[in-house]
């Protein structure tokens, strides 16, 4: 007899999963992985289940994100993902509170008891098993073989949680440090842990029962492990239904009982194949028109190439150039001469020392024995570590190493661009010396590794991907954004029915529309000059060298050696300063008995508590890196007279040791975050005078962030606002009787400017913060609207804050002339230090540096230390407040209206002034302020001929980015500096 | 004082006769009306359509990319205009509105001046501003302009909210449509003829005539659309927003222009409550605001006494909504008026809210993200969703937890 069935067909970013019910009876699930041809496998599956079904009937749903398009094209009903999810849950777990979902691309959380919610994740917080995929390919091992791994931890890094390009960046040095890959591939779990929990719970407690549901999840048990023991789980509590994979396939079945038609398997078969996709896709230029665009573009690039000489047979000097890079190892050995004997190309595999060590050896055993090394260089994430371990010559910086190298193919090369695995790099050649360097903000990373990583998730090898694209006829457009946003553009053309080739073509292009877009940012191409070399592994790749000539609309030069460019850089450095005959790199028996061993420790020396990786060589020598300032290796240096930020935090907070005369009417907290590091002398002074307790929070750490991480509403407010939410916790930890936080539209005017606000996230914090931390109330947060500027009125307001204190207005308004005094003479104390500090840098012969940003970037979690950093290049710090008075409002061709960034402009005009500073500018991540504020002071600069470099801040605290920026400035100083002296 | 580093070309007098004013494409109806408006003062305005992936990518590369979502839009159809060939560049300017607020938005005339003028220096930038930012010589908002200008706004959101409440019921496809074009000819010509004083008589006609329109009597989920006053709005920039939801079988209830007007007018009189700056401005806003009120009080008591459709909020209202869970100090961006529109919505009904905002919008963090805890506990029943937009972001992502919120919508039923 006929029956009816219900089929549920779950159209996931990787995967088709499909169940059939029998009335309540589950009688057939399968799980399927579509490698993007999404309507072929649903087809297949259909036909699978004609197979054994056929003769019946059956009503028909999908759901999934990627079966949106295919649902709407074939008039197949669609279910929501998540809902469905819901409905099996309430089917299968009526007793389950939370529910949590991890697919390819997407996390979701369902709350079930107490106001049914629904959550997915935003459109930053992207991939989730896709991130896990991404991970593990750089550690080169499988998701299963990650999950073994974590599942023999020792610690925990910390590993930004935001996106997944975040935690890649602080990954990789972890990498290149040698830390244990077990401890981090735990650490990446954590990471997706904590992501869901601060990104997707955003305040609510995930409590009670809660379910497991997705791929990642039901696979990888170190997962699920890290999940309960942050959510302090017991096995009870957590739950992975049997059914967890296949999942939203049965909710979607079960919804198919209610919604769908009834139909046969054939009629739906047919309605898949005539499925129309829309035309939302938006389709390119080939990159080829022929063969013979093809063939004459190969020649002219086979221009660009070394000469070779034989290693087996050469005899005669040799300069090694080394780049361990952030993904890859690349060795080159090369004649006195420049011609090529050696090369060497590979992942690093997360083993840079060993894999760099090998080579070696190989070099030493297949040159003949008059073959002598002169001189090496290294450049590269992985510099200290290779120079400490193997006796290299010469560490230089990166940005040195290409322009050294691209100068030797193009001597009079205006514009280098490198794209490797992880980064961009661009930089602008002026008078033979790098003028200006634009590298990729952390959040634009989606560079090699990324085109590599979706080859193989679609089953490719990249060099055939690549190929793919060369011909394909429609290549996609597919945006220019990260890669967690290029994932789901990729989701979007797949669902659309983009063939593999034109998604091929349509990823490199985007990886060039990135870099011209985002990094170059050029307004037009003739900016960049007339000679431009391409270089990095990425640029291998025939696809994107051809969107890049496109795109500028000219040919550039790519090197043959492209992707070695770094490591040739370093062998040319190498020879020119070559010193005596012989290389200090390990010799070949030296290298036999090479071997090392790391360990991690916490570094003491202060409150930063950096994670330290030791590594102990077996010579007796130690590498130690993860420390931010030189305490953590062991070298001592001054600071104390040469670095602002030192001395203003510690002035700033000795502004809350005041004490009220008498008895204290009660215990008021500030709240140690945003305008407070502006404010707090003024406010500090107030409060006391009128005989008010001060307590302020704790100082910032990580765990400050954590501890406020369940209230924060919005995951892409910047760090400072984020922090804030911890430092209200840490007063509820002193007891204060209430929280003094007052919202302020306007800061202080200090003229000059077209208006005084504050930024909106500053001036009204105290509002998001009450209605997200449910401690907080009228009683216990005080939170007036003032204007400071104006006495009268800030006295009546606050009078009327603290009525049930009984202060009275004429009281507050006869101490407020003693708080504005106490900020003036902290804001004049600073001034004068910062003249100090100039003149001692001065004595010295020392170069200053106006690390320019907010009042709160002084708190060491938000700067994460640069300004040691940048003290430890030997160079002076002072802050952006501590000179903006010294000199007026230069023109400008912005709306000056915010207070704090008005200093910036100022600050940069002073910087003009003075020969031998700099300005280095700070950006936290997620400030949209600054997205007009770093082009004007840019301009202000290069106006000048000042240079200007950007430092992106965030939660990550890798300053691996941030030294590369900070060296090259040195060296591009000093180039300038041997150029004018030269003249 | 601007530096030499960027041209600015004043508009002129003599400009005026034969430019071409380009205007960005954010409230296609309203902008509409009010391009009729400013036809009849001599100037030639073109509203811009062009919406190919070339607008975002001029946008990408002109702007610094973590600049919000409507700069980068703005800009990007701006220069896709100038170089498309289609006008003189010698004999076209651009306009941008600008409110002065603590929010990125009223620098966007400066990053137009700055995108612009490495290409087209000679072409003038015109700001459009209520409080004197900046002068234009031959751009002057009289208080004739101003008058016109606010019929238009009142007509514009009339339209707007009738055309939302009838399309998604229309038993024959296009009436509606149709009737809105009908009346935005009137309207242009009876703002011609300086005959739209009378709202009463206008009001009725408009709103009979929409209820001619055949309509179905099917009970259609009502979704609230509040946000980035740009995104909100803007069909480019919300991916045709409006135009989904109907297609979803929903009927979009997006508040109108004047909230906004009214909001802005609220600035200097909120300021001068909270901080004492009673100043010149003060009086002149207070008198103003007071109009303001007036004339939308007419409009919903139009609506209200012919009886079909359902009227738009009333501003007090909606600044006591406001007073619940935020200080109407909160004054950049939108503001309070968000946290505004979406406890009005949850509260007259519409539980179903979407908050367009632009992805890393500083104010919403506040005023939108950081206001949905408390809305969500006075109204356990609402259901918000929050969408980013912005040049990376994928219409399949916005429109599948747009769906899901309409899963549940359609659950709660």
């Amino acid at each position: 007899m006929k029956k009816i069935y219900d089929l549920g067909i779950d159209v996931g970013s990787t995967t088709v999963k499909t169940v059939i019910l029998d009335g309540d009876d589950i009688i057939y699930t399968k799980y399927e992985r579509h490698f993007s041809k999404v309507r072929e496998t649903v087809i297949d599956q259909l036909e699978v289940i004609k197979q054994s079904y056929g003769e019946n009937d059956f009503r028909i749903a999908i759901t999934g994100s990627a079966g949106l398009g295919l649902a709407d094209a074939s008039g197949i009903s669609f279910v929501q993902e998540v809902y469905s999810a819901f409905v099996a849950v309430e089917k299968t777990y009526p007793d389950a509170d939370v529910v949590v979902e991890l697919g390819g691309e997407d996390a979701k959380i369902i709350f079930l008891t107490g106001g049914v919610e629904q959550r997915m994740n935003g459109s930053c917080a992207g991939g989730t098993g896709a991130f896990i995929d991404q991970m593990a390919t750089l550690l080169g091992v499988t998701p299963d073989m990650l999950n073994d791994m974590a599942l023999r931890h020792e610690k925990i890094y910390p590993i930004a949680s935001r996106c997944g390009v975040f935690a890649k960046s602080d990954i990789q040095p972890l990498l290149n440090q040698g830390a244990k890959k077990e401890d981090i591939a735990a650490s990446i779990f954590q990471a997706v842990v904590d992501q869901t929990v601060s990104g997707l719970a955003q305040g609510r407690k995930i409590a009670g029962k809660v379910l497991f549901l997705g791929g990642p999840l039901s696979f990888l048990p170190a997962l699920r492990n890290a999940f309960k023991e942050t959510l302090k789980l017991d096995d009870e509590h957590a739950v992975l239904p049997e059914l967890a994979p296949v999942f939203m396939a049965y909710g979607c079945a079960l919804q198919a009982k209610e919604i769908s038609q009834v139909t046969s398997i054939d009629e739906a078969i047919e309605k898949l194949k005539n499925a129309k996709t829309n035309d939302n896709i938006v389709i390119g230029k080939p990159l080829f028109q022929n063969q013979d665009e093809y063939h004459e573009f190969v020649e002219r690039h086979k221009q660009s190439d070394l000469k070779y000489e034989d290693i087996h047979t050469y005899e005669g000097d040799a300069y090694l150039g080394i780049d361990a890079g952030s993904t890859t190892t690349k060795l080159v050995l090369i004649t006195p001469d420049g011609k090529l004997l050696y090369r060497h190309y590979c992942s690093n595999m997360g083993q840079p020392l060993d894999i760099i060590a090998d080579k070696i050896k190989e070099i030493y055993r297949i040159a003949t024995p008059k073959l002598n090394i002169v001189s090496s260089a290294v450049t590269g994430y992985g510099e200290d570590l290779i120079r400490t371990g193997l006796g290299v010559d010469f560490g230089i910086v990166e940005t040195v190493a290409h322009f050294k190298a691209a100068a030797y193919f193009c001597p009079d090369v205006d514009f280098i661009i490198d794209i490797g695995g992880q980064d961009i790099k661009c930089f602008k050649i002026k008078n033979n010396a790098i003028d200006s360097i634009m590298l990729n903000e952390a959040c634009s990373s989606g560079c090699g590794s990324f085109i590599q990583t979706f080859a193989q998730a679609l089953g490719y090898d990249i060099a055939d991907f690549a190929r793919l694209g060369l011909f394909a006829k429609k290549p996609v457009e597919l945006g220019s954004r990260c890669t967690v946003f290029m994932n789901s553009s990729v989701k979007q053309a797949q669902k659309d029915g983009a063939e593999v080739a034109d998604i091929s073509a349509g990823l490199s292009s985007s990886i060039i529309k990135n870099a011209v877009y985002k990094v170059i940012r050029a307004k037009s191409i003739d900016e960049l000059g007339q000679n431009i070399v391409v270089q990095g592994g990425t640029f291998l790749n025939d696809a994107v060298l051809r969107s890049f000539e496109t795109e500028l609309g000219r040919n550039v030069i790519r090197p043959a050696i492209a992707g070695l460019m770094g490591a040739f850089g370093c062998a040319l450095y190498a020879k020119e300063n070559a010193k005596g005959d012989k290389s200090s790199l390990l010799t070949a028996q030296q290298l036999e008995q090479f071997s090392y061993r790391s360990t991690a420790a916490q570094c003491g020396g202060c409150g930063a508590h950096c994670n330290l990786t030791i590594i102990r060589f077996n010579d007796g020598h130690k590498f130690i890196s993860g420390n931010r300032c030189e305490k953590g290796a062991g070298i001592k240096i001054d600071t104390e007279n040469e670095n602002l930020y030192e001395y203003k935090y510690k002035k700033l907070l000795s502004f809350a040791e005041q004490k009220p005369q008498g008895t204290s009417i009660a215990k008021v907290g500030l709240p140690l975050a945003l305008s407070f590091y502006d404010l707090l002398p003024y406010f500090s002074t107030m409060l006391t005078k009128l005989g008010f307790e001060v307590v302020i929070s704790e100082e910032s750490t990580r765990d400050t962030y954590y501890k406020g991480q369940q209230t924060i509403p919005s995951d892409t407010v910047c760090y400072p606002a984020k922090l804030c939410h911890g430092h209200i916790e840490s007063l509820f930890e002193k007891g204060v009787d209430f929280i003094f936080y007052p919202c302020m539209s306007y800061n202080i005017d200090e003229g000059g400017s077209d208006n005084h606000y504050n930024c909106p996230v500053v001036a009204y914090y105290p509002e998001l913060l009450k209605a997200n931390n449910e401690r907080l109330s009228d009683e216990n947060f005080i939170a007036p609207y003032i204007d400071i500027n104006r006495k009268n009125h800030t006295a009546k307001a606050l009078a009327r804050a603290f009525e049930r204190y009984g202060i009275t207005h004429k009281q507050i308004y006869s101490v407020l002339d003693e708080a504005f005094a106490a900020e003036r003479t902290y804001r004049k104390d600073i001034k004068n230090k910062a003249l100090e500090i100039i003149a001692n840098a001065r004595e010295n012969g020392k170069k200053i540096i106006v690390l320019a940003g907010r009042p709160y970037h002084i708190d060491p979690e938000i700067n994460h230390g640069i300004h040691k950093l940048i003290a430890s290049l030997g160079l002076a710090v002072i802050t952006e407040d501590s000179v903006s008075e010294l000199v007026g409002v230069p023109p400008l061709d912005v709306l000056n209206q915010w207070t704090y960034h008005s200093r910036l402009y100022r600050a940069a005009e002073y910087v003009c002034t003075q020969p031998d500073m700099q300005l280095v500018q700070l950006v936290s991540f997620g400030c949209g302020i600054d997205a007009i504020t770093t082009d004007e002071v840019r301009a202000i600069l290069e106006e000048k001929g000042k240079l200007y470099t950007q430092l992106k801040i965030d939660e990550i605290n890798n300053l691996g980015a941030a030294r590369i920026r900070l060296r090259s400035l040195v060296a591009a100083l000093e180039e300038k500096e041997r150029q004018t002296a030269a003249v | 004082m601007a530096s030499e580093r960027v041209e600015q070309t004043v508009f002129t007098e003599e400009m005026k006769k034969d430019y071409t004013i380009l205007v960005p494409d954010m409230l296609p109806i309203h902008f509409r009306l009010i391009m009729q408006i400013f036809e009849n003062y001599g100037y030639h305005m073109e509203l811009l359509t062009n919406t190919s992936r070339n607008v975002v990518d001029e946008g990408l590369k002109n702007t610094h990319n973590d600049t919000c979502y409507p700069a980068l839009l703005v800009i990007g159809q701006f220069m896709d205009a100038l170089k498309s060939g289609k006008y003189d560049v010698n004999k076209t300017a651009l306009l941008m509105s600008q409110t002065g607020g603590g929010c990125r938005a009223s620098n966007y005339i400066h990053l137009i001046r700055k995108a612009i003028s490495a290409e087209f220096p000679q072409v003038p930038v015109i700001s459009l501003n209520f409080s004197g930012l900046e002068k234009n010589p031959a751009f002057k908002i009289t208080v004739p302009i101003t008058v016109k200008l606010i019929y238009g706004v009142l007509y514009g959101d009339l339209l707007m909210l009738l055309y939302n409440q009838c399309v998604p019921y229309e038993v024959n496809k296009g009436d509606t449509d149709k009737m809105l074009e009908k009346w935005e000819k009137r309207l242009g010509k009876m703002f011609a003829e300086n005959k739209f004083f009378d709202t009463k008589r206008h009001y009725r006609a408009i709103l009979n005539d929409f209820a001619s329109i055949e309509r179905s009597k099917e009970k259609k989920p009502r979704v609230g659309i509040v946000g980035e006053i740009y995104v909100k709005y803007s069909p480019l920039a919300n991916n045709h927003l409006n135009e989904f939801l109907i297609s979803e079988g929903c009927e979009p209830n997006v508040p109108g222009l004047l909230d906004f007007v009214m909001y802005c007018a609220t600035d200097r009189i909120n300021d001068g409550k909270l901080y004492d700056r009673k100043g010149s401005g003060y009086y002149g806003y207070a008198v103003g605001y007071k109009a303001l009120y007036t004339y939308q009080k007419q409009q919903i008591k139009a609506v209200k006494e012919h009886g079909v459709f359902f009227p738009p909020h009333d501003f007090e209202e909606l600044r006591r909504y406001a007073d619940k869970y935020i200080n109407q100090g909160v004054k950049m961006g939108e503001g309070w008026l968000i946290t505004a529109e979406m406890a009005a919505l949850a509260e007259s009904g519409t539980e179903n809210i979407i908050c367009t905002q632009p992805f890393g919008c500083l104010p919403n963090h506040i005023v939108a993200k950081g206001m949905m805890r408390v809305i969500k506990e006075a109204y356990p029943e609402a259901n918000i969703v929050a969408i980013d937009y912005d040049p990376g972001a994928t219409k399949v992502n916005q429109e599948n937890r747009i769906k899901l919120m309409l899963a549940n919508a359609k659950r709660a039923k």
